[in-house]
């Protein structure tokens, strides 16, 4: 079993959004958000890996989709209008999460989060930087930065 | 009312820094980049002094001094010419059309202030 | 009062600059032996506009070196000193230094080396001819205020010109002026000379003033009052001592600063003007608009239509006239080439002139800025491996002196720079064998004129027998491939041996605005530049060939070009996959055509390009994004992008 990396929070905690993916729940750290949208046309880009579903315009931005099912080897849904586009920022650039539906903004004190258990072959694991207990239910916490890493985004070798 | 003083030179660096240094002191200020345009202002706006460059394209300071004190409705206005210590002939020559005065270059700002306050009531 | 001037150092810098430009073309003509009164006086005006606005802004150094340079040009102009070669050497050597004090000035940089020597000779050369021995003029000491220890009684007698109205000057400011001065002042006018009143000329001063004045202030001072009206004033000040005072000296003069330089453009006022009347006039259009909607009916649909087609045209024009502020003409790159050239002419013994058309020709001012590495590579290149030695060109039977022409001009949506020469040419073979050295071609393929000038292109590829430390340093055709490229543009070769090469350089009018031609494959919109169009056909079945080896093709006029289809490319469903049912877009890069398969054409449209690598990453074949009509987002084809996948695709494909 892999440690993983615990992100750095404040004694206090940190704010974060959580959303829905099939029966799951996710958390990503609020200060990364920078809005939620309903869903917008998304056109194909070509050559690109499974999970960018294409680019998509924000008031004029040209801004790229990902596909956070697809990006975690879910069952594609289809997209509906009352998908959830959350628009968040890695380092400059910005960039689209297409996930079911948003849940909530909530507080997490950092001794509230524990390292992920291990997921097996289900999944690379650097990109949770944690879980912790909602209610009854299992938050997955992700980093950000490391889930939409450089291949993605940046550009270089991968790909084509 | 505050009263206008119409700066001309050719320089575009040196209206902006004659221009702001009057503006701080209170006075409305006109521009003009060469003779000419500074005898269209005068044609159409009160101006209460003229400080001017001698060396510029179209028409130079001297002969916009000579203009100034021909006409009736501008040869009262008090003219100060900006020079340079190496053109004595062009300030005697100025002086010699009617500039009321002369400053120059380089100036401090706060010369310019004096220098007006001089020539102006 | 504090008057902080660094705000208006920046004017000051671009127009230094503009004046340093100004005084080089001017020696550069003097120097190839223009002697014209007006071109003197055009330099010495330029050095004398420096010398006195630097004075303004404490840039001592600037101001001090320019006055030495500004004196030799009086002589100059004056005819005292005759211009020769070593002369506008010096004056280019001066003109060099004066723009790296500038540069040190702006940047806060330290005073370069070498400023003193050269300042001393041109003293040295103002003494050379000068009968009376010309002594260099030094500039004044800046004033120093310094105030005596005493305080004393002044006895001022002032009787101005009779023609002090002349002026413009009122003798009351004067006395004003001399009782601010002191502590005290009594002041008695004296009407002696005051005729009757019908012999009085009212323009005439007949006044005089005795004046007691009690100041600590020096005499100079005192006198100084009356500077402006000395000419034929009586003027007489005589002194009394009375106590002493403290003394006070005064803070030396401003020390120059560095400058925060933003980058800033300089706009013709008209255009300002012209926005700022088209801004109204879509203010205008959309209140219209406004109204109409707000007392609706369905009567009034057309007026509607019409008024945001208005609103449509002023937005298209305001766009443009937008994009055309940060348009520069070529000439800001332009202008330092004559001398580099001639520089570099000496430096390589050759004998070569300069020819530049169209300099007015205006691009952005962001490509404007990046071609001028590119454009240095190629000149340089030109005169050292394109132009002979005078030998060689005199045996060829040419003229002796090299020509390379630097030319720019419009030509359709585009900017096209030619460099050329009339040198030698290129050794296509050479260039050839080189390439197939290089493994960059199989050694059995033919290939066409244009594919064999491309290779020079190609990374590192160089065919000089030794690279010169002038132009071999890394900075390869490759490079100015990738420059021109990185602006959207495009760059080719042409060659005829014996007689001389062109590089001709492509570029986009501006950078965010793209004429292009929409066009679907399946459920997807592309946008095609249109500059990159030749022609669309559907061709019969008997255009269609497959050549073994080679891939599809499509015959057009007797062409075999290569195919290439989009829909397998970008890999997209519900395509048209028989080009005799869609529409084959016939594309050019680098003067080789090739063919895309689209379903349909949708128009023709202006778009503005949104970058696809701000938030994504560069994508091959993709030049861009853009956002349609109806708020989705398309993607540009890249045609340069596109090319060698025609070339190669089709190859692997047949393989």
């Amino acid at each position: 079993m892999q440690p993983v990396e615990m992100g750095t929070y404040t004694a206090e905690g940190n704010q974060f959004l959580t959303f829905t993916l099939g029966a799951e729940e996710y958390g990503i750290e609020i200060l990364k958000v920078q809005e939620i949208k309903g869903y917008s046309a998304i056109t194909h880009i070509p050559n690109a890996p499974p999970h960018v579903k294409g680019v998509m315009n924000l008031r004029g931005t040209v801004v790229p989709v990902v596909d956070l099912r697809a990006k975690f080897s879910m069952e594609p849904v289809e997209y509906t209008k009352f998908t959830v586009i959350i628009v968040v920022m890695v380092g400059q650039k910005i960039a689209g999460l297409v996930v079911d539906a948003v849940s909530d903004v909530l507080n997490i004190a950092a001794a509230d989060v524990r390292p992920a258990p291990d997921f097996g072959a289900r999944c690379d694991t650097r990109f949770i930087s944690g879980v912790v207990s909602i209610g009854d239910k299992l938050a997955v916490l992700l980093d950000i930065n490391k889930l939409l890493c450089e291949e993605e985004i940046a550009g270089a070798a991968g790909g084509h | 009312m505050a009263r206008t003083i119409l700066i001309v030179d050719d320089s575009a660096s040196m209206r902006q820094v004659v221009a702001f240094t009057l503006r701080q002191a209170g006075f409305a200020v006109l521009e003009g980049a060469n003779g000419q345009e500074a005898l269209h202002q005068l044609g159409s706006q009160r101006v209460d002094l003229i400080v001017t460059d001698l060396n510029m394209p179209v028409m130079d300071g001297i002969t916009l001094i000579r203009n100034v004190r021909g006409k009736p409705n501008t040869r009262a206005i008090p003219v100060l010419m900006l020079t340079t210590e190496s053109q004595d002939a062009k300030k005697q020559e100025g002086k010699a059309a009617g500039a009321t005065g002369w400053i120059v270059k380089p100036f401090h700002p706060e010369k310019l202030l004096q220098t007006i306050a001089r020539v102006l009531p | 009062m504090q008057v902080d001037l660094n705000r208006f150092r920046e004017t000051f810098f671009q127009e230094s600059a503009e004046h340093l430009a100004e005084m080089e073309a001017g020696v550069l003509k003097l120097d190839q032996g223009a002697f014209d009164p007006e071109l003197l006086n055009g330099i010495f005006r330029a050095a004398h506009s420096i010398k006195g606005s630097s004075g303004m802004f404490g840039l001592d150094e600037v101001s001090r070196f320019t006055h030495a340079l500004e004196s030799l040009l009086d002589r100059i102009r004056a005819g005292e000193i005759p211009v020769t070669k070593p002369l506008s050497d010096l004056l280019l050597r001066a003109t060099d230094r004066l723009r790296q004090l500038l540069d040190a000035a702006a940047s806060g940089g330290p005073v370069p080396e070498g400023i003193e020597s050269v300042r001393d000779e041109l003293h040295l050369a103002q003494r050379v001819q000068s009968p009376a021995g010309g002594e260099p003029v030094r500039l004044r000491e800046s004033d120093r205020d310094m105030t005596t220890a005493a305080r004393q009684i002044y006895q001022v007698h002032f009787r101005p010109a009779a023609e002090i109205f002349a002026q413009a000057m009122d003798p009351l400011l004067l006395l004003r002026d001399l009782a601010r001065l002191g502590e005290s002042a009594s002041i008695q006018a004296d009407c002696t000379a005051l005729p009757e009143l019908s012999g009085l000329d009212p323009e005439r001063c007949y006044l005089a003033w005795n004046i007691r004045l009690e100041t600590a202030k020096p005499a100079e001072e005192v006198r100084d009052v009356f500077a402006f009206v000395e000419d034929g004033a009586q003027i007489r000040i005589e002194v009394e001592e009375l106590k002493p005072a403290a003394e006070v000296a005064a803070p030396a003069a401003a020390v120059a600063q560095p400058v925060n330089r933003d980058a800033s453009i300089r706009v013709a006022t008209s255009k300002v003007d012209r926005l700022v009347d088209l801004v109204g006039e879509l203010v205008i259009a959309q209140s219209m608009a406004h109204a109409i909607v707000h007392d609706f009916s369905m009567a009034r649909l057309g007026e509607l239509q019409e008024s945001i087609a208005q609103m449509e045209r002023y937005t298209h024009d305001l766009q443009e006239r937008v994009m055309s502020v940060r348009m520069l003409p070529i000439s800001h790159i332009f202008g330092r080439f004559p001398r580099l050239v001639r520089d570099i002419s000496v430096q390589l013994s050759k004998n070569v002139r300069l020819e530049i058309s169209g300099e007015d020709t205006e691009l952005d001012k962001g490509v404007v800025e990046q071609m001028a590495d590119p454009l240095t590579h190629l000149i340089r290149n030109a005169i050292d491996h394109g132009i002979e030695s005078s030998e060689e060109r005199m045996r060829r039977g040419k003229p002796e002196q090299g020509l390379i022409r630097l030319a720019a001009f419009h030509q359709g949506g585009s900017v096209v720079v030619e460099v050329s020469d009339d040198g030698g040419g290129l050794n296509l073979e050479r260039i050839q064998n080189k390439a197939v050295e290089r493994g960059l071609v199989p050694s059995s393929e033919v290939l066409s004129e244009a594919q064999i000038c491309d290779l020079i292109f190609s990374p590192g590829f160089s065919t000089s027998q030794q690279v010169s430390n002038l132009s071999g340093r890394g900075v390869g055709m490759d490079v100015v491939r990738r420059n021109v490229e990185a602006l959207n543009g495009s760059v080719s070769l042409s060659t005829e041996p014996g007689a001389g090469t062109k590089i001709r350089i492509q570029l986009p009018l501006t950078l965010a605005i793209l004429d292009g031609l929409s066009v679907r494959v399946g459920a997807e919109t592309y946008l095609l530049p249109l500059v990159a169009i030749h022609e669309s056909i559907r061709p019969r079945p008997e255009q269609l060939k497959t050549l073994t080896g080679r891939g599809e093709a499509v015959l057009v006029r007797g062409d075999a070009l290569p195919l290439l289809r989009l829909h397998q490319l970008f890999a997209i469903s519900g395509a048209i996959g028989d080009p005799c049912r869609g529409l084959t877009v016939i594309v050019e890069h680098a003067g080789q055509r090739f063919a895309l398969l689209v379903d349909e054409l949708l128009g023709e449209q202006q778009v503005v390009i949104k970058s696809l690598e701000a938030n994504y990453r560069k994508v091959e074949g993709v030049l861009g994004a853009t956002i349609l009509g109806d708020g989705r987002a398309a993607l540009i084809l890249d045609v340069a992008g596109l090319a060698p996948t025609a070339r190669h695709e089709n190859l692997d494909r047949a393989a």
